[in-house]
């Protein structure tokens, strides 16, 4: 039981993760889409704020404030009683709404599978593909050293 | 007697009205769109970030058209609108040993996991003007190279494996970050606190300043162990969910600088180090924050204090632009009535010199006289 329900935090997680870096014209295309309920009772905001963001001294050392970053977040309540959260980086209302409905809509067990299908899978493939892409193009200026050999012996 | 004078509000207004054409300019050139500057102009949107200590991108870029490109009148507007916030909380600390690297170069060693990544860099570039740019040609897209992703271990964590090089800084077990937008600055203060003020500092001013200990004040021969820019993923806790939310990620640059250090009677002779963390890509800042950042544990490793980079209290109270700019630009609103009663100090000063010279000529005269 206790393995089952870490086991769904992380996917909840998971996908909470891919709907907040995922950006909001995505999320409002695939979701007109999916033709998925686009209304909910809203318990709070979507509202605008700060996080201050802590790093590491050393990297790895005691953490210190670095600077403060916009996050939105949005609370909703589906008719059918699930609570639904976001919290995105940046100032996009109605991206943090939806991403609070699709987190509420992945908790109902009758809608998991299409959130995931139409909403969460797509836009995890976009994610990838353009981290790969990202990758790839700063792999290309890697640094290849060789060993220049001079003289005869 | 001082009579109150009121006026100016129809020039301020035409002022204001005149500002806002200036900033238009010519009106058959198309206006600026935000989304040009955050695309074009990225750095200098990231020292907005970082030097305004609000990382929105969107929100610099208006910033840079509203100031008309003025860096620091940029900054300005985005700590006051920063201000009108709500703050959500604490994130957990950033792990840049899982940043999405975009660029990773380390000039202490040639072959380390990961390798050296060049990135998109203006080094090895030769600072010759590019005419194609002015009439606005194709650019390349630029070559990908598919390699397995490779796990890239901080420089630091390399080093620290011989015992030669000081741990990553600890503070104490019970220490709460401290926080400069909470608290007042005060003096002697702890590295953590005094690493916030200049993430935030001007970058001229800690550039400066890291030069000044390169150039023999304060010397502390200093290695780049490891400069890394890319993105790291953020996480809040918050009440109303069992697990810390991811927020999203944003790009920082990160410098490791390792300092040379013969030993005092505080601490046996190792690699020191010095650190830099800034919002968006900004080596030279990340840089010149690690140099300041070192010079100014001149106490905590015995160290005299002979320099100013080494004088915290001078450095960290005069890195934040935003204050030396309110400070130095209020010089030029009216001091009318400071100055009247600096003019008559000055005029009675004056008087009685001239008195006593006179007195003193009459004086001389009468000895001569006699």
């Amino acid at each position: 039981m206790r393995g089952r329900e870490a086991r769904e935090q992380a996917e909840r997680k998971a996908v909470m993760a891919t709907l907040a870096q995922s950006s909001g014209d995505d999320i409002v295309r695939l979701w007109n889409e999916a033709g998925l309920p686009s209304e909910a009772e809203l318990l709070r905001g979507p509202e605008t704020g700060l996080v201050t963001v802590r790093g590491r001294i050393g990297g790895g050392g005691a953490p210190f404030n670095v600077g403060e970053a916009t996050v939105t977040r949005a609370t909703v309540r589906l008719a059918s009683g699930q609570v639904g959260h976001c919290y995105a980086l940046g100032r996009d209302r109605e991206k943090a709404r939806l991403a609070a409905i699709a987190d509420a809509l992945w908790q109902d067990p009758a809608r998991r599978g299409e959130v995931e299908a139409k909403i969460v899978a797509p836009l995890q493939v976009a994610l990838v593909e353009a981290r790969d892409k990202r990758r790839a193009e700063t792999a290309a200026t890697k640094v290849d050293f060789f060993t220049m050999v001079r003289g005869e012996d | 007697m001082y009579v109150a004078v009121k006026g100016g509000e129809a020039a301020i207004a035409n002022a204001h009205r005149l500002l806002a054409d200036r900033r238009r300019g010519d009106r058959s050139v198309p206006a600026l769109r935000l989304d040009q500057i955050v695309e074009q102009l990225a750095l200098g949107v990231d020292r907005v970030m970082s030097e305004g200590s609000l990382y929105d991108r969107e929100l610099a870029a208006l910033a840079i058209v509203q100031a008309r490109g003025d860096m620091i009148e940029a900054i300005f507007l985005v700590r006051a609108y920063r201000t009108t916030l709500p703050r959500f909380g604490y994130t957990r600390a950033i792990d840049t040993g899982t940043m999405l690297v975009e660029r990773r170069v380390s000039a202490t060693y040639k072959d380390l996991p990961g390798g050296q990544l060049l990135g998109p860099t203006f080094d090895y570039t030769h600072r010759l003007l590019d005419p194609e740019l002015a009439v606005g040609g194709d650019v390349a897209e630029p070559l990908r190279r598919e390699s397995e992703a490779e796990a890239m271990p901080r420089v630091s964590a390399i080093l620290a494996r011989e015992g030669l090089i000081e741990p990553d800084g600890e503070l104490p077990q019970d220490h709460v970050p401290g926080d400069i937008t909470r608290e007042p600055l005060e003096f002697p203060m702890a590295r953590d606190i005094r690493l916030q003020a200049l993430s935030r500092g001007d970058e001229g001013f800690l550039l400066a300043l890291g030069y000044s200990t390169q150039r023999g004040y304060a010397r502390n021969h200093p290695f780049v162990g490891e400069v890394r820019i890319g993105e790291v993923e953020l996480e809040l806790d918050v009440p109303e969910l069992p697990f810390a939310v991811p927020l999203g990620s944003i790009r920082v640059t990160e410098c490791q600088m390792v300092n040379q250090f013969k030993g005092s009677a505080k601490a046996p002779p190792q690699f020191t180090r010095g650190y830099g963390l800034v919002f968006g890509q900004s080596e030279r800042k990340a840089m010149a924050m690690a140099l300041c950042d070192r010079a100014l544990r001149a106490s905590e490793l015995g160290e005299d204090v002979v320099a100013a980079a080494q004088d915290e209290e001078f450095v960290i109270s005069h890195s934040d632009n935003v204050q030396a700019t309110g400070f130095v630009e209020h010089l030029k609103l009216p001091h009318y009535v400071d100055f009247q009663a600096e003019l008559d100090l000055v005029r009675r000063m004056r008087a009685e010199h001239e008195a006593r010279e006179n007195a003193g000529k009459a004086e001389e005269k009468r000895e001569a006289a006699e």
